[in-house]
């Protein structure tokens, strides 16, 4: 990934913005990201417009920090101001293509199917409010329908003149601005993605790959007791457990969680699980679930359910696609037996786990029915070998076993 | 309510959890996760939403029922007041 085009502002010079806020939507040959904020303060400017595109890393506004903020509020001497913090896009260049739902739901006239530009946003937004797509006029790049556009709609307020900026800044750039991709445009253009990717990974790094079955009985008997006592919002999915036991057992082997860079191992500082989430429309993305070590539970199945509703809905942040430190990818319940991951360079690690399936289980000379996980890895032979990596299936294993204690 | 009521209350959760889903085209007696391709957490999810919407708790043993749209249809029609 390296450019993106700016679909739409959510701020103005003068909104005072917060951590965490989504300020910017910019579209990328991967996908269509909400950029967030880092810092609370006032936005100052906003230097790239809408409409343009622009290399990543390019400052695409100003925002004036809580402290130089204060004068525009409450006048007072002015500071030694320090510099303004700018926003960039924290993309990475080598995470697997994330997802875009462009598909408008059925209820669309079919002649309008797969061929509206819209971004994520406007459509997660045109479904809450029941917003008709085919009948907004859109006043994005390309007219792609931006999620002020939805709204004007809801409220049947007719939409502004199109700015005249835009062609002009296609001009300046000697072209046409990049438009919001279709359907069809991201999904080639997200293959492509995939697949440079994959073949990084296996041109250059020298995998080794374990595998072993994991008795699924304590674990599925204690989320089943635990789920029986929870409303339904609360419920936990299996694969909480499966990303939790993962995570701490980085502790036992920490060369599994890392990258490889310039030729040498460099550890992770904190454990962030890129889970890998397939897309219904062919595809799939490994967002990170942060910190998945230290938290509850509660808190991964909370951060869980709001990564994929989000991944599918099209609505990533651009913290979720640059930091993880290893990847997990699962197969559910409709899936098979087993699964080799491929490593999404530059880390170093992938583990896989099949569908749960009862099957044959000796203990003490007897046979009986158990739920039964192939738990699988896939390491860089640069950064450990064979036995290191059993130690880590094996905690796994072991970690499994206790559920309560996760 | 009424069978029409249901099923239009789940077509619409399904929308939400998967716009890009063909579901006018569901055959009601087919399970829905192989017709769309729906995973745990999309079921998880229209649970959570059919819950919501009804106030019927659905346990986890029952999820089984809650695969076809006219299972839905039919766990539902008893329990929703």
């Amino acid at each position: 990934m390296e450019a993106g085009t700016i679909v739409e502002w959510l701020v103005k010079p003068g909104d005072k913005v917060k951590r965490g806020d989504i300020i910017a939507v910019v579209d990328t040959e991967k996908a269509t990201i909400e950029v967030e904020v880092f810092e609370a303060g006032l936005i100052q400017s906003i230097v790239v417009p809408a409409g343009e595109k622009v290399p990543i890393g390019t400052v695409l506004a100003s925002i004036a920090t809580d402290d130089e903020a204060a004068p525009a509020l409450a006048p007072r001497p002015p500071s030694p101001a320090k510099p303004p913090e700018i926003v960039r896009p924290a993309f990475q260049p080598i995470v697997p293509a994330p997802p875009i739902i462009e598909r408008p739901p059925s209820t669309m006239p079919p002649v309008t199917r797969g061929r509206l530009r819209v971004s994520p946003l406007a459509m997660r937004v045109a479904l809450d409010l029941g917003v008709d797509l085919s009948k907004v006029k859109g006043t994005g790049p390309d007219g792609a329908i931006t999620k002020s556009d939805v709204e004007r709609a809801a409220k049947s307020v007719p939409p502004p003149p199109p700015p005249a900026a835009p062609s002009v800044k296609a001009d300046k750039a000697g072209g046409p601005s990049q438009p919001v991709m279709t359907a069809d445009e991201r999904h080639v253009a997200m293959r492509k993605v995939i697949a440079a990717a994959m073949v990084r990974s296996k041109h250059e790094i020298p995998h080794y790959y374990l595998g072993t079955p994991i008795d699924m009985s304590h674990s599925m008997g204690w989320l089943q007791a635990e789920n029986l006592r929870r409303p339904v919002a609360q419920r936990l999915l299996y694969s909480v457990l499966l990303l939790k036991a993962a995570a701490v057992a980085i502790r036992d082997v920490p060369e599994m969680n890392g990258f490889w860079i310039d030729g040498a191992f460099k550890p992770g500082e904190a454990v962030h699980v890129g889970v890998a989430i397939a897309l219904r429309q062919g595809g799939l993305i490994a967002p990170a679930l942060h910190d998945v070590d230290k938290k509850s539970l509660d808190e991964i199945m909370a951060n869980l359910r709001d990564l994929v509703n989000r991944v599918r809905a099209g609505t990533l942040r651009s913290s979720e696609i640059a930091d993880a430190t290893i990847t997990v990818t699962s197969l559910g319940e409709r899936g098979v037996e087993s699964v080799f991951g491929v490593i999404y360079p530059p880390q170093v690690a992938i583990v896989g786990f099949g569908k749960i399936a009862e099957r044959p289980w000796a203990v003490d000379g007897l046979v009986g029915a158990r739920p039964v996980v192939a738990a699988s890895l896939a390491a860089d032979h640069r950064v450990s070998d064979g036995h290191r990596g059993a130690l880590f299936l094996a905690a796994i294993d072991r970690l499994l076993q206790e559920p309560e204690k996760l | 309510m009424t069978d029409e009521a249901i099923k239009a209350l789940v077509l619409k959760q399904l929308n939400r959890i998967a716009p890009e889903a063909e579901t006018a085209e569901l055959d009601p007696d087919v399970d829905m996760r192989e017709q769309i391709d729906l995973d745990s957490m999309d079921i998880l999810n229209l649970t959570i939403a059919l819950h919501e919407a009804t106030g019927v708790d659905i346990p986890e043993s029952e999820y089984p029922h809650m695969t076809t749209l006219n299972g839905c249809v039919a766990y539902l029609r008893t329990r929703v007041k």
